[in-house]
């Protein structure tokens, strides 16, 4: 019974959110409302429940780590926001968020995007074959695309026709991205129908 | 009667249970048949290069042993024993002790420990290997057990794990972030001393006044749409500091800015960035904390709350500026359905196409960060760009000679030219 009525409703939400299709309607908001109200106490309580209880309160009252007050002390300044008074004290904890992300942002790329992707261009050319002509071009896209992202010059003469192969380099690559993901929503859209067609309507077996 | 048949039944299961031979673990000796299982040894030693709690041990796997399984036990300096892996093929050469932070029985740094390596042709039952951790005297020497033979192999010597100063693998890393360091220092310095530095147009920039100019005269408001990103991603801080640009210009047009957002924190900044952006403009009376509003932080709910938001209010001008995933056609296309210019950018390579689709203008990936640039033109971040790229040149001149090298090398058969390009191939490893 509990199954027959869950099964309802999510058949029942899911034609209310598919009904945006047509246009804005009383359905539509309805689901949107209930989704958004969901999600934001769903993650309220996870919060509590996966990062202040186990990461900070735990911790601080069972373990004695007291050096955990720190991070908490930034936490609750943000609160401060409240205060017009006193607002500005929240600004501390956004600048030092900000200026770590930034921090790591930067190693982080570097290890992870930059070395890589060079070491990964350097790549043997041997004989004279479709293997060899197939790793030019990887070669020749990876330099004219970064012309494209070359932005102290002015494009003219050689930049301008680097920059011009570079963005045909990367909007061929868009579209083959465009096509794979495609192929993916439709999967979901599948999924989804197929839900409607077999557990609510029982018309699919 | 039916208390006779229970002590029958009972009786029989005791005999039965009882009258079974217990297997017995017999020592067969030292020597061993095989004079390759007897030479056979294992070497532990500390990982190199990582943050202690690590042991490696490795092993030379003669292909005669091929169809051979290893057990490795662990015993600590005060006895402990814990069984590190059971049956893993002798042909694997080696095997990590490496465990996670919350398990108790984890490599300890400084603290002592030797491995001791069963050798077996068959996988090590539950029972032989319980009495290994339970009770066995350790000896190096040929064992028979149920039938089954196994060699127990010499203990290795006493190993510590500690942690490294310094991961030498990652030197690369290091050596880039100091080019890095040096060449934004040079470039900030040159920006701070005054020196004209140039960026180029960008296309889709210009359209931002276009865009908040067309909103202001149809009464309608601007959405600013920072994306699932955290303050901590690079493009939320981009898409941050072009908010701030949008909010000035929104601020002179005295229109306004809905910036609907999926973090609390990335809330609060923004907050920060429009009112800063309004004061500056001169009309701090216009800014309205409530217009940049939290949504929730699951990412189809937030979509679909920016959706209905967009259908509500009908904004004029839609910004897509910041970190996006699969929600980035639901927004796109339903800013295209209402009829509003959309200026879109990300570094999300997978959702760019979605944006180049749905939308009017698109920043591709560090176009978005030369944006902000572009739109202030302050010396210090144009010498941040001049910076970026002058390292886009030596990224581009390390693929033309690994071209050459890789050319010489590979395709003319020249050695020299070919170890070129491998130290030049390993230099880049991480």
């Amino acid at each position: 019974m509990g199954t027959t009525i869950g099964i309802w409703i999510a058949a029942g939400l899911t034609l209310f959110i598919y009904s945006f299709l047509y246009k804005d309607n009383p359905f539509y908001k309805f689901a949107e409302h209930l989704y958004v109200g969901i999600t934001a106490g769903y993650w309220l309580i996870y919060t509590w429940a996966y990062v202040i209880q186990p990461m900070l309160l735990d911790p601080i009252i069972k373990n004695k780590e007291f050096i955990l007050i720190i991070p908490a002390f930034f936490g609750i300044i943000m609160l401060t926001r409240w205060f017009p008074n006193i607002a500005w004290l929240s600004r501390w904890s956004i600048a030092f968020t900000v200026g770590m992300g930034a921090g790591l942002g930067v190693t982080g790329a570097i290890q992870g995007f930059i070395l890589p992707q060079v070491q990964a261009t350097l790549i043997p050319l041997s004989g004279f074959n479709f293997e060899t002509f197939n790793n030019l071009l990887i070669i020749f896209g990876v330099l004219t695309t970064l012309i494209y992202f070359y932005f102290s010059k002015e494009q003219k003469g050689v930049l301008k026709y680097g920059s011009k192969i570079g963005i045909t380099f990367i909007m061929i690559a868009f579209g083959a991205s465009f096509g794979y993901t495609v192929m993916a929503r439709i999967s979901l859209l599948i999924g989804r129908i197929y839900f409607l067609l077999s557990d609510w309507l029982k018309i699919l077996k | 009667m039916k208390k006779i048949f229970f002590f029958i039944l009972s009786i029989s299961l005791f005999i039965l249970i009882f009258s079974q031979e217990k297997p017995i673990l017999t020592f067969l000796g030292e020597d061993t048949p095989d004079s390759i299982v007897k030479n056979f040894t294992i070497d532990a030693s500390d990982i190199p290069n990582d943050g202690g709690g690590g042991i490696e041990l490795k092993w030379d796997s003669p292909e005669i042993l091929k169809d051979w399984f290893i057990s490795i036990i662990r015993i600590d300096e005060d006895g402990k024993r814990v069984l590190l892996t059971t049956d893993i093929p002798i042909l694997s050469k080696q095997v990590r002790d490496v465990n996670s932070e919350e398990e108790p029985d984890r490599v300890i740094d400084s603290k002592g420990y030797n491995y001791w390596g069963i050798l077996s042709k068959k996988f090590i039952t539950e029972e032989l290997l319980q009495i290994l951790l339970d009770t066995f005297d350790f000896k190096e020497g040929l064992y028979s057990f149920n039938d089954d033979t196994f060699f127990v192999l010499s203990k290795t010597q006493m190993v510590y794990s500690k942690a490294s100063w310094f991961n030498f693998l990652r030197l690369a890393v290091l050596i880039s972030l100091i080019i890095i360091s040096l060449t934004f220092l040079y470039y900030l310095n040159l920006a701070k001393k005054g020196k004209d530095l140039y960026i180029r147009k960008i296309n889709g920039l210009d359209a931002v006044e276009e865009a908040v100019g067309r909103s202001t005269e149809m009464g309608k408001p601007i959405m600013y749409i920072l994306g699932i990103g955290y303050v901590t991603d690079i493009p939320t801080i981009a898409g941050l500091t072009i908010l701030g640009r949008v909010a000035k210009k929104v601020a002179e047009y005295e229109t306004k800015i809905l910036v609907p957002s999926y973090d609390p924190v990335v809330m609060t900044t923004a907050q920060e960035v429009v009112k800063e952006a309004f004061t500056e403009a001169g009309r701090p009376d216009l800014y309205n904390k409530n217009d940049i509003m939290y949504i929730t932080q699951d990412q189809f709910g937030y979509a679909a709350g920016v959706d209905g938001m967009m259908m509500r209010e009908k904004p004029g001008a839609i910004f897509l500026q910041g970190l996006f995933f699969a929600e980035s056609l639901i927004l796109a296309e339903t800013g295209h359905s209402i009829g509003a210019i959309q200026i879109s950018g990300t570094t999300e390579t997978a959702q760019l196409p979605f944006f180049v689709a749905a939308c009017d203008y698109t920043l591709i990936g560090e176009e978005m960060m030369a944006a902000s640039v572009y739109l202030q033109k302050e010396p210090m971040m144009l010498g941040s760009i001049a910076a970026e790229d002058f390292l886009k040149v030596i990224i581009m001149s390390i693929l033309v000679l690994g071209f050459l090298l890789s050319f010489l090398g590979s395709g003319l058969k020249i050695e020299f030219f070919k170890n070129l390009f491998d130290i030049l191939y390993q230099a880049l490893q991480v």
